[in-house]
């Protein structure tokens, strides 16, 4: 009684690839601020449009290729070129092989046949729909210099941050001036005061003698009233915050472990906006959100080889890059080859929502049935760089939830009958979590 | 005043010079005290630099630091897979259709995986036969995960590997055909059509081959009857729900008489239909689940039952045979022959007797009677063994002509009554293999232990009965270096497909006809179109028949009695004793005795003070017995003795399935070996008892056996009377006393609480049929794989700590009817009612039985929740009592103020626990717990939850599909395992549903109504057919 997730699939890569171009179009809109001048140039010699190109590259050949790296298929910079010198084969070559490759390959064009097996016997899909000129465009766009990595950024960085520090030294400086100043005026006025005493002992003015008084604190201790209020008052204040502390027992909001592989859900959820029911699936249908599995990162992951993001003096391009080999090395893939080793370790991620056994939490339940985003207990983990435990997951703060709540009833069958009963009953039209028996032990304790 | 007494303190002091004195004055001691014998080593002790406070520092230290160190949280690890497989979903089961055979137990079944671990069986509502699990196979998922499980392929003890065992295997085998030496496979039962092929494939390569089949409880006599009449090897099967006149004698249909599964046949004529249900006597000798449900039952000898059956044949078909009955029996004998012609085709003649002709003479009423109920299209193929050619291996075996042994899902050296015959016998086989999941009796003799996979890791297909097949299917990659026993002969043929494409070939070739492989591998099962086509002919064949009076006269004849006489059974908990390393089974309490972990002789009253055995209860309550010795042609075995109410007078029983020693962990190894008594595969025997000394401890959950006339327990009444007269003489509403008026208890006036409102929103009732509930105790084994319950063990269980969840409590009446008992009760007058009281403690000679399945009630105005301290327990609006674990501080006030006594304490820790060694105790045994159940710790009360995670998980579904919930998607995991029908689980807002009509039925009362507690749980009034007409 298999269920077939097949349309899932189908879902899901339709969203993968959409992200994987937003994230070539970056790339590529950062080269091409660079390389501004260059566009010009090119586009005459080529007699393409290297805008055009690229617009049509990243739309059709993205998926697959990339000007500098072997992916599903080869590296295409100055393929036209390249093909020219190397191997002898002149555009019409390319207009077919784009249009037909399958043909090309059937045909037993020696060049065609020798790509085609170094990829795995892969056929290339077919573009009958690009025009020559469209694929002209397109070699214009290959034919580009490549571009130097930009390192502006990182500059940019490093800058803010000095300013940054330098703005705090001036605080610093101010302070202390000020606290200069005030220990002058303290002195100054000590010296006042010294000054008019001598003056007085001089001039024989009788100055007021103290009386020996009992002190206040012995006084404050003699006063049985007093102490016993007062001891109350320590008491009941560090009762208070022995209850406080007992209470925090086992609350872990804000933890926030290493991992074995530093995942960023700012850039993965936040800058590149990937739903997080792309990773976390299962959250729609089982009780476990479910942390992905290797194979959905690699995904994406098999064409995103290197960061091109943001960085910070902390995690740098490398960093990120390095982290990528990790999963690499645990998924088992071979980048340079583009194989599965078969070789691979799973990662031992360290848990961070940990409910006791005794409570029973069902994903499904919030995500698909009631609406609830993610966020709402989550916390906002698109912007965070490492995740930690963003609500306490105490029994009061499901509860709170559970009484404030309206449950999302809209369009579904179910809850027709209930609803219509329940809204008469309590005299509302929106019933909270709590009205529909939400706050009952055995719904989550069993 | 001072005074000048001088006070000596020894007679040393005497001697001035006494060193002792003068040491005395510096020391407390004369001598120096050994500290070092107390202390330890002296030079060590010295050499340390860790004084006295120094250590009560690192004390004080490692105690702050263990303390501060709990209050930190575990690191918890996620291992998420590398490549998810597609169909697994975590959190979310899945479920595979598979079918158990394991020679005993033949069931299709749903196994429920849970990311990837099987977890629990369930009933295939696909399979048209078999398709309802017993107690056992609910139980067998637990066999998976059994830590004694030989975990790869062995030569003696030394662990070798499968290459290996194959070049040496291979070598031997081809070295035996080359001198012409017999091979035998000695079998299970397979009925599969595949295996078949693949050792007809076998026997054609190594030429000399014997195929030996055998079952463990012989079926042989019913075989050879059935091959005789009607020529083909298989069992005669009944439907019993086209059976209005039952009459069986010594057959135990509802235990495993015939491979079982007849019960839901049998439940459906239980319920009273226009004033219409069935009527079934029973002879037999052991009071049997069948006999316990029966109408009438009647106890006899089983020499007697050999008579009866004949006489009981003469008077149907004509003819007059020899053997004389006590009168009372001739009686019910000749009324049952009248009530069975009075039904005509609607009568069915069923017996459990080891003789040929026996079932000669059942086949033959049947056949004279036309019974409906026979089936002669789709016999059983459940059971091949013949005693015959076992004997005649055995024999072979002995005198060395047999060359090699292989064999496959039998332990002879534990069921065969001359084992010892045979373990002689296999140590002049030059080649002998075990393929066995334990290194149980037979495989530590063999040569090789071949590692066998659990059904659940393994392929086959089944032909249950003809024409109808199912096919079992892996739910987990094999657990260990396993190979299953066809796989094997594949690699001996030089077959090199897999076991899988083997059978998927031959089922395209022969079976399917071209329909889908894929189709009848999710379904589970396949009938064959040729089924449908013979069943029309049935009819027309039957009229042919001509009885011969020749079996009766031979059965009747052959009856001899002397002396006591043994009837050998099977218990439904444990059956042949192949699980019995199972402590779900072991502890699973007999449905007629409710002893756990133990089988025992049962004895009758009369007897038992004749030959001078007792019960008694010791100071704990719990029960003892004396041990009796028992004494077959010489074989004698010790075993504790069970008053038995019912039991025949000169027969006693005994229950197979217990007494083994290898392959078990110590706990479980309990009982007696009744096998070694099984002589010539006769379930009847003569025997000798005599008392022995010493006492046995029984471990029983229920030890009142008697209602004492409290009709309203169980609320019981006749056709007749059900038929006739109005509900109030039959199910009256108890009534109360309210301003000195009696007032039904159900009136809102005399309630103390006020009611609430549960017209809104699902709330859930759960009906129990007493007519359909047989007492198999499917339902407790489902409740224990459902929700975790653990097991406790032999000495917990004796001080009624039981942990089951479910319990079905059986009463025996203490007069000839329970009717009797009320009766009894309410015409005793005065002081005399002490004294009847007392009497009515006791059960009857031949009593009426009931069963009665108690789970927590969930109680609308629940006592329980109101004396909570901690408000642990509470009511929902679905009308479930909801149990908190956590909050529970286990005071157990509630358990003390729960009427029904369904509520069970954590008097331990059960799981990780060494004093409790059974499945909870080992990862592997956990794998079989319910991940969406939490495991209960110690101190902590716990019951019947009426699987609150099965019904949230309805509702979850239906609200991510947003749909209404239709009537029977609500489950409970008893409810669901019932194959009976007689639990009914819903939502009696939905007025629709079946158990908003049953909650309006006539029949319908509450478990002890007049406490006003409203219970959510229902019975259905148990109506006996005692019509005699």
């Amino acid at each position: 009684m298999k269920k077939s997730y097949q349309s899932l699939e189908v879902n899901l890569t339709n969203n993968m690839r959409k992200v994987i171009h937003r994230k070539l179009s970056v790339n590529i809109l950062r080269v091409s601020l660079v390389l501004l001048l260059a566009f010009t140039s090119a586009l005459s010699a080529q007699g393409g449009d290297p805008a055009k190109g690229k617009s049509l590259f990243n739309a059709n050949c993205a998926a697959c290729h990339q000007l500098d790296k072997k992916m599903t298929g080869p590296a295409l910079r100055n393929v036209e070129a390249r093909l020219a010198d190397d191997e002898g084969l002149d555009k019409e070559w390319i207009y077919n092989w784009i249009h037909n490759s399958a043909g090309v390959v059937k045909s037993g064009d020696a060049y065609g046949n020798k790509v085609y097996n170094e990829y795995g016997g892969a056929a290339m899909t077919a573009f009958p729909q690009l025009s020559n000129e469209d694929i002209d465009n397109i070699l214009a766009y290959t034919a580009e210099v490549k571009a130097e990595a930009p390192a502006s950024a990182v500059a940019a960085t490093a800058a803010s941050g000095g300013a940054a520090t330098t703005g705090g030294v001036s605080n610093e400086i101010i302070l202390a001036a000020l606290a200069i100043l005030f220990m002058l005026l303290a002195a100054g006025l000590f010296l006042v005061n010294k000054t008019l005493r001598r003056f007085a002992t001089a001039q024989n003015i009788e100055l007021p003698e103290e009386t020996t008084r009992k002190p206040l604190w012995k006084s404050f201790v003699q006063n049985q009233f007093l102490m016993l209020v007062v001891s109350i008052f320590f008491l009941l204040t560090s009762a208070y915050f022995v209850y406080g502390y007992l209470m925090q027992i086992g609350v872990d909001q804000g933890y926030q472990p290493v991992q074995p592989i530093h995942f960023s859900h700012k850039i993965h959820a936040g800058d590149n906006g990937i739903d997080c029911k792309y990773c976390h699936s299962s959250a729609r249908t089982s009780k476990t959100s479910g942390i992905p599995s290797l194979n959905v990162c690699m995904n994406c992951h098999k064409s995103v080889y290197e960061y091109n993001g943001e960085t910070t003096l902390e995690h740098s391009k490398e960093f990120y890059d390095g982290e990528i080999k990790k999963l690499y090395k645990a998924a088992g893939w071979d980048d340079a080859e583009q194989k599965y080793t078969g070789n691979s370790q799973p990662v031992k991620w360290v848990r961070i929502h940990n409910l006791p056994d005794f409570v029973y939490f069902n994903h499904s339940q919030h995500v698909t049935v009631a609406g609830v985003e993610c966020q709402t207990c989550h916390g906002p983990i698109e912007e965070m760089e490492v995740v930690y435990q963003h609500a306490p997951l105490t029994m009061g703060w499901c509860i709170e939830c559970h009484r404030t709540t309206d449950v999302n009833m809209k369009d579904n069958a179910y809850y027709t009958k209930i609803h219509e009963q329940l809204s008469k009953k309590y005299g509302v039209d929106k019933l909270t979590a709590a009205q529909m028996g939400g706050l009952e032990c055995g719904k989550c304790h069993y | 005043m001072s005074s000048n007494k001088k006070y000596w303190k020894s007679v040393e002091e005497l001697n001035e010079n006494s060193s002792i004195v003068e040491t005395l004055k510096q020391n407390e001691f004369v001598d120096q005290i050994p500290t070092d014998e107390f202390l330890g080593d002296k030079d060590a002790l010295e050499a340390s630099s860790t004084t006295r406070r120094d250590f009560l520092k690192y004390v004080g230290f490692s105690t702050a630091a263990a303390s501060l160190a709990a209050c930190e949280g575990p690191v918890v690890k996620s291992i998420p897979y590398v490549v998810q497989p597609q169909e697994i979903i975590p959190g979310v089961a899945n479920y595979y259709a598979t079918t158990i055979a394991d020679g005993f137990d033949f069931a299709s079944v749903l196994v429920k995986t849970r990311e990837g671990r099987p977890i629990k069986i369930e009933n295939n509502a696909l399979a048209a036969t078999n398709s309802v699990a017993n107690a056992r196979v609910n139980a067998s998922v637990l066999g998976l995960y059994d830590s004694l499980r030989v975990q790869g392929p062995r030569k003696g003890e030394a662990s070798i590997s499968w290459s290996t065992f194959d070049k040496e295997t291979n070598q031997k085998l081809t070295d035996l055909k080359v001198a012409g030496k017999e091979i035998v496979l000695l079998t299970q039962t397979f009925a599969s059509p595949s295996t078949s092929k693949l050792i007809s494939e076998f026997k054609e390569k190594y030429g000399n081959v014997r195929h030996v089949v055998y079952d463990a409880v012989s079926e042989s006599a019913a075989l050879d009857a059935y091959q005789a009449k009607y020529g083909e090897r298989a069992l005669a099967n009944y439907d019993f729900s086209k059976a209005m006149t039952i009459v069986s004698v010594g057959a135990d249909f509802l235990g495993d008489w015939q491979g079982g599964g007849f019960d839901s046949g049998y439940s459906k004529n239980k319920i009273p239909q226009n004033g219409k249900m069935s009527r079934h006597i029973q002879f037999e000798s052991n009071m049997s689940l069948t006999g316990a449900n029966a109408d009438k039952r009647v106890p006899l000898t089983p020499s007697e039952q050999k008579i009866a059956l004949a006489k009981l044949y003469s008077y149907v078909v004509g003819g007059s045979v020899s053997g004389s009955l006590p009168n009372h029996i001739e009686d019910a004998v000749k009324k049952a022959a009248a009530q069975l012609k009075n039904a005509g085709s609607d009568a069915l003649v069923v017996t459990g007797i080891q003789d040929v002709n026996a079932q000669t003479v059942a086949l033959e009423i049947n056949a004279f009677l036309r019974s409906k109920a026979f089936d002669k299209a789709t016999p059983i193929k459940t059971r091949q063994g013949s005693d015959k050619a076992v004997l005649s291996l055995v024999a072979d075996m002995k005198a060395g002509k047999v060359g090699a042994i292989i064999t496959s899902g039998v332990n002879p050296l534990y069921t065969l009554p001359n084992a010892s015959d045979f373990a002689e016998g296999l140590k002049k086989t030059e080649l002998s293999i075990a393929f066995s999941m334990k290194v149980d009796e037979t495989s530590s003799n063999t040569q090789y232990v071949a590692a066998a996979p659990h059904y659940l890791e393994a392929w086959g297909d089944v032909e249950i009965k003809k024409g109808q097949y199912a096919l079992t299917q892996p739910a987990i990659r094999p657990l260990f270096d396993t190979r299953q026993f066809q796989e094997a002969l594949l690699k001996w043929t030089g077959n090199d497909v897999s076991y899988h494409d083997y059978i998927k070939d031959s089922w395209g070739t022969t079976i399917l006809g071209g329909s889908s492989f894929n189709q009848a591998l999710h379904d589970g099962v396949y009938v064959g179109s040729i089924a449908i086509e013979t069943e029309n002919t049935s009819d027309a064949e039957t009229l042919a028949e001509t009885p011969s009076g020749d079996a009766a006269s031979a059965l009747a004849s052959s009856a001899k009695k002397s002396g006591l006489e043994l009837a050998l059974y099977t218990k439904v908990g444990m059956g042949d004793g192949q699980q019995a390393n199972n402590p779900w089974l072991q502890e699973f309490p007999d449905p007629i005795t409710r002893a756990s972990w133990d089988n025992y002789l049962t004895v009758s009253t009369a007897d038992a003070s004749a030959l001078g055995l007792m019960n008694k209860h010791v100071a704990n309550g719990a029960l003892n017995g004396s041990y009796a010795k028992v004494t077959v042609n010489g074989v004698s075995i010790t075993a504790p003795v069970m008053i038995q109410p019912g039991q025949a007078k000169g027969s006693v029983g005994l229950a197979f399935g217990y007494g083994r020693t290898v392959g078990l962990k110590e706990e479980m190894q309990t009982g007696v070996n009744a096998y070694a008594l099984y002589q010539n595969f006769n379930t009847a025997q003569n025997v000798t008892i005599e008392a022995a000394s010493g006492e046995h401890e029984f471990a029983s959950v229920q030890l009142h056996n008697t209602l004492m006339g409290r009709g309203d327990i169980i609320k019981e009444t006749s056709l007749e009377v059900f038929n006739t007269k109005d509900k109030k003489h039959w199910n009256a509403v108890p009534m109360v006393s309210l301003d000195h008026k009696e007032t039904p208890v159900t009136s809102p006036d005399v309630d103390l609480w006020d009611e609430f409102d549960r017209s809104i929103g699902h709330h859930f009732n759960l009906s129990i049929d007493l007519n359909s509930c047989t007492g198999c105790g499917s339902c407790v084994i489902a409740c224990h794989a459902e929700n975790n319950v653990p097991v406790v063990g032999k000495t917990e269980v004796r001080r009624s700590r039981d942990m089951h969840w479910l319990r079905i409590d059986r009463y025996y009446s203490s007069e000839e009817t329970f009717d009797g008992d009320n009766e009894k009760k309410e015409s005793t007058k005065g002081l005399a009612i002490a004294g009847a009281l007392g009497e009515m403690e006791n059960a009857s000679m031949n009593p009426q039985v009931a069963f009665q399945p108690v789970m927590c009630q969930h109680c609308n105005h629940a006592p329980c929740e109101t004396v909570c301290p901690v408000a642990a327990t509470s009511h929902g609006r679905q009308g479930q009592n909801h149990m908190a674990y956590n909050r529970c501080v286990g005071t157990r006030y509630c358990a003390n103020n729960c009427p029904y006594k369904v509520r069970r304490f954590n008097w331990f820790l059960y799981n990780g626990n060494d004093e409790f060694d059974y499945h909870m105790n080992d990862d592997l045994g956990r794998m079989v717990l319910n991940p969406d159940v939490v495991v209960r710790s110690r101190g902590v009360m716990e019951k019947c939850s009426m699987c609150i995670q099965k019904t949230q998980k309805t509702i979850l579904d239906a609200k991510r599909d947003g749909r209404e919930i239709k009537d029977g998607e609500f489950q409970t995991a008893c409810s669901a395992a019932c194959g009976n029908g007689a639990m009914v689980f819903g939502d009696i807002n939905d007025k629709e549903s079946k158990v908003a009509k049953l909650k309006e039925d006539n029949r319908m009362y509450h478990l002890l109504e007049s406490v006003g507690v409203k219970p959510n749980v229902m019975y259905q009034t148990k109506v006996r057919n005692t019509t005699e007409a």
